[in-house]
């Protein structure tokens, strides 16, 4: 049977030749978004701000009244909603700030939940409520900070453990190329307003698994190919290193990447942000594998010489994977 | 490296049937799990809320309240200790306030008497002390929260919070409640396909503390109405006042609390056929609720639930055998919710609803359908992939897949772990790091055929040099997912979860099964060349 290749046998592709350019414009990139979360901000769901949300499907008509729906919600003197639609035409979430004094007599908020779905079922008779979310300030603000901690902690977690298995400085380059796609894909939700929430710090963290997983595997091909061949040159044994690991990059990423595609297109409209930011995340892991934790061990002055005195620990790590592997 | 001796097949064989069959239970139908649970024994997966639909809630326990309470009882014991004493020993300017009690021993001669009256009141059952005894300017005695003992108040009220909210959720009937404490202070209650938790909240968030207490009838008015009482009496809201005015004044002494009742049910007033509850305390409450009603004949005595009066009629007789019937502007909803809430006993600590969290039913299994459609699409996609692209290769590292996806499924059903939307990502890396490993090695068994080496040289180089990017990627995977657990609030711990199972279930079939099967074929085929 003649097998399928992904990839050609033996590429030869100057990856490392754009590093400058594609270094420079993965910078704008990053600044970009970080000026996006800043100007436009993050459109933050009930998790991380508090407050109140009703999901709502109106079960017989071909698109919510989301104007109409504004107004009336606004009329209830709870202040205005902010209402999306989310995933068909028919589905909405209305947000609210939870009413002043909420956090010490939650009834306030029970009587807000009630008092919105009462006068949305009565204007509209085909209207099904799919949820109700109430947070409060306190809460949210935990689980805001307790998010943020936890994406902080693996981060650095497993740069450690990297700069402990290879050389210092393949540690700072898989923090950069992490920190690059965190920040991308925290754009990617400026951008879009696609609401932010606790799933989508799930969807971050599949995003550092697999970005990792892709780094890791250069670089042991890197530090293989640095302990082979002493004498190449720094760029070229890059370069070397890529188009070896290529078609597995090629490979994974392609499989990885089919369930998620299947998941933006037909998977359920709840998780659309959450498949969308995963897919994402594929495709700019994979390149910052390439191109932004590859050639920053140039800068960083990887050579040679890197692996040499670490003989013991090289030989140490080999033993250490022979043992898990037997 | 390819040696498997007899033992390890049979050891990695049994691990994946009983992987598989934990798995089983899972994905079978409800009412067939249901037949089958009569005769073996079925470890399920619960489905999150998120997926499942139903209810979440996020109860908070009030601390400064429960201090304050703890305090209002050491000066109960206080007082009636110094009262009690032989010779009796006066204090005056008793003050609770920082969280401390403070009091002056009118005679200097008798501190060294109340310390002594003090000394088992502040201890407690272990010996260790809940709080520490001071005297400032030789008879003024100050007693101060030491060591733990706040706590173990706290947990101790947790505790029995949870077993309350325990019993009036199963007053309601066929509900299936998840009630766990989380953190020092907090109680989730998850309750599954109940999306509109209503009457649940309603039951839940009231404390229903009963008191009984006597009206202060010569309070006046005027002073009523700014909330200022006279000494030895309290203000407390009366929002069903007949006289119109939300207040009403009552006697600090003297009344019983309602928390000794054996029964509690809802009724209907005989005379207004008004929704009521009827009560019946234990033997000692009845005796003490007699006493109270024979001394104060034709007197009013305040109902006050949960700090509110909802009730002050007049004791027209003495109410013997401890049954009385308590009646408000009740409906019957509100009467039935009482009588279940005053069954299962008062909350021993005000809880607040932080968070709540509602999924109906048709969202929860909309999503549900749709993603396992898209996981089917997606995983066959997959292997059609992998088929083509590694042929033989292909074949195995597929089958081990799925046995993954099956393992994981298994051994997260037999820890009897939750299933949520986090946790699907979760899946779908573990999935990614199954099929990378298998990619890895075929991609490396290719190069080293490319390099000239002989196959079963090559099938060993290819999983050697292979399984040191496995190992530090799932290394990094692992180090990721503890911190994520130990950092990372309910649903990123969902996450992390799947993740850990996940690791450890990926390398065991992508890198050792396959093998496996890898080294069983060289052996019996003695291949010459090999298509990968």
């Amino acid at each position: 049977m003649k097998l399928l290749k992904v990839v050609p046998d033996d590429t030869n592709i100057d990856f490392l030749r754009w590093r400058s350019w594609a270094f420079g414009i993965s910078l704008f990139l990053m600044v970009a978004s970080v000026g996006l979360v800043a100007t436009k901000g993050l459109n933050f769901g009930v998790d991380f701000i508090g407050g109140q949300m009703i999901r709502a499907t109106f079960t017989q008509s071909a698109s919510a009244p989301v104007t109409e729906l504004r107004e009336t919600v606004a009329k209830l003197g709870y202040g205005d909603p902010t209402i999306q639609r989310f995933g068909a035409e028919n589905q909405v979430s209305i947000r609210m700030k939870l009413p002043e004094g909420a956090d010490k007599n939650p009834e306030l908020a029970n009587a807000m939940a009630t008092k919105i779905t009462e006068t949305l079922k009565a204007g509209h008779p085909d209207v099904r409520i799919d949820g109700v979310d109430s947070v409060s300030g306190k809460v949210s603000e935990e689980l805001f900070s307790k998010g943020i901690l936890a994406l902080l902690a693996a981060m650095a977690g497993v740069s450690i453990y990297i700069w402990f298995r290879f050389e210092w400085q393949f540690g700072v380059g898989a923090i950069w190329s992490l920190l690059h796609d965190v920040t991308l894909t925290f754009g990617l939700f400026a951008l879009t307003g696609w609401e932010f929430d606790l799933n989508i710090i799930a969807a971050l963290l599949t995003i550092i698994g697999y970005s990792l997983n892709d780094t890791v595997v250069v670089y042991d091909r890197i530090r293989e190919n640095l302990m082979k061949f002493r004498k190449m040159e720094m760029a070229s044994l890059l370069n070397l290193s890529v188009n070896e690991t290529l078609s597995r990059t090629v490979m994974t990423s392609v499989s990885i990447s089919l369930p998620l595609i299947v998941l933006v297109l037909f998977g359920p409209d709840v998780i659309f942000g959450f498949s969308a930011a995963m897919a994402f995340g594929i495709v700019v892991g994979t390149y910052s594998s390439i191109y932004q934790a590859a050639p920053i061990l140039i800068w960083l002055k990887v050579g040679s010489h890197s692996f040499v005195p670490t003989e013991e620990a090289g030989s140490k790590a080999e033993r250490i994977s022979e043992g898990f592997e037997s | 490296m390819l040696d498997f001796p007899r033992w390890r097949v049979w050891m990695l064989n049994t691990l994946i049937i009983l992987g598989v069959l934990c798995a089983i239970p899972s994905v079978l139908p409800t009412h067939i799990r249901a037949q089958l649970a009569q005769f073996v024994p079925t470890p399920t997966i619960n489905l999150g809320l998120d997926l499942a639909g139903g209810s979440h809630i996020l109860l908070e326990a009030d601390t400064s309240q429960l201090a304050e309470t703890r305090l209002e009882a050491l000066e109960d014991s206080v007082r009636t200790a110094m009262r009690r004493a032989d010779p009796r020993i006066a204090i005056s300017d008793v003050s609770r306030a920082n969280g401390q009690l403070s009091f002056t021993v009118d005679s200097p001669t008798q501190v060294d008497a109340a310390r002594e009256v003090l000394l088992p009141l502040t201890s407690n059952a272990t010996g260790s002390r809940d709080w520490n005894i001071g005297v400032n300017d030789g008879n003024r005695m100050i007693l101060t929260p030491a060591g733990t003992g706040d706590e173990t108040a706290l947990d101790q009220a947790m505790d029995t919070a949870k077993d309350v909210i325990d019993r009036r959720i199963n007053a309601l009937g066929t509900l299936e409640p998840t009630i766990i404490r989380q953190g020092d202070n907090r109680i989730v209650v998850q309750v599954p396909g109940l999306d509109d938790p209503e009457a649940l909240k309603a039951l839940i968030g009231k404390t229903a503390k009963l008191e009984f207490k006597l009206v202060d009838e010569q309070a006046d008015p005027d002073q009523t109405a700014q909330g200022k009482a006279r000494v030895g009496s309290q203000v407390l809201p009366y929002p069903d006042n007949p006289s119109g005015l939300p207040y009403i004044a009552v006697r600090r002494l003297g009344g019983i609390s309602g928390d000794k009742l054996v029964k509690a049910d809802p009724t209907f007033d005989s005379q207004t056929n008004e929704p009521a509850v009827t009560i019946q305390f234990d033997s000692e409450g009845g005796q003490k609720f007699a006493r109270m009603t024979q001394q104060n004949v034709n007197k009013l005595f305040a109902i006050v639930l949960d700090g509110q009066v909802i009730s002050a009629p007049q004791i027209r007789e003495p109410i013997f055998g401890g049954v009385s019937q308590i009646s408000g502007s009740f409906t019957t909803e509100s009467a039935n919710a009482l009588s279940i809430s005053l069954r299962s006993g008062a909350l021993p600590v005000d809880l607040k609803i932080v968070e709540e969290r509602s999924v109906g039913p048709d969202l929860g299994a909309d999503s549900i359908r749709r993603g396992i459609l898209a996981a089917v699409i997606g995983t066959t996609a997959i292997l059609v992939l992998m088929f083509l692209v590694y042929g033989r290769f292909g074949m195995y590292a597929n089958v081990a897949l799925l046995i993954n996806v099956a393992m994981i499924l298994g051994v997260m059903a037999f820890a009897n772990a939750t299933l949520t939307l986090p946790g699907i990502a979760g899946f779908v890396l573990t999935i990614g790091a199954a099929v990378d490993a298998n990619v890895l090695i075929n991609e490396r068994i290719r190069e080293e055929l490319k390099r000239g080496r002989r196959v079963v040289q090559a099938i060993e180089f290819g999983y050697k040099e292979a399984s040191r990017a496995i190992f530090d990627a799932n290394s990094t995977n692992v180090i990721a997912a503890v911190l994520l657990f130990i950092f990372g609030s309910g649903p990123i711990r969902g996450f992390a979860v799947v993740l850990m199972i996940g690791i450890v279930t990926s390398v065991f079939t992508a890198v050792t099964i396959t093998r496996m099967w890898v080294s069983r074929w060289v052996k019996r085929t003695r291949p010459h060349d090999l298509t990968i």
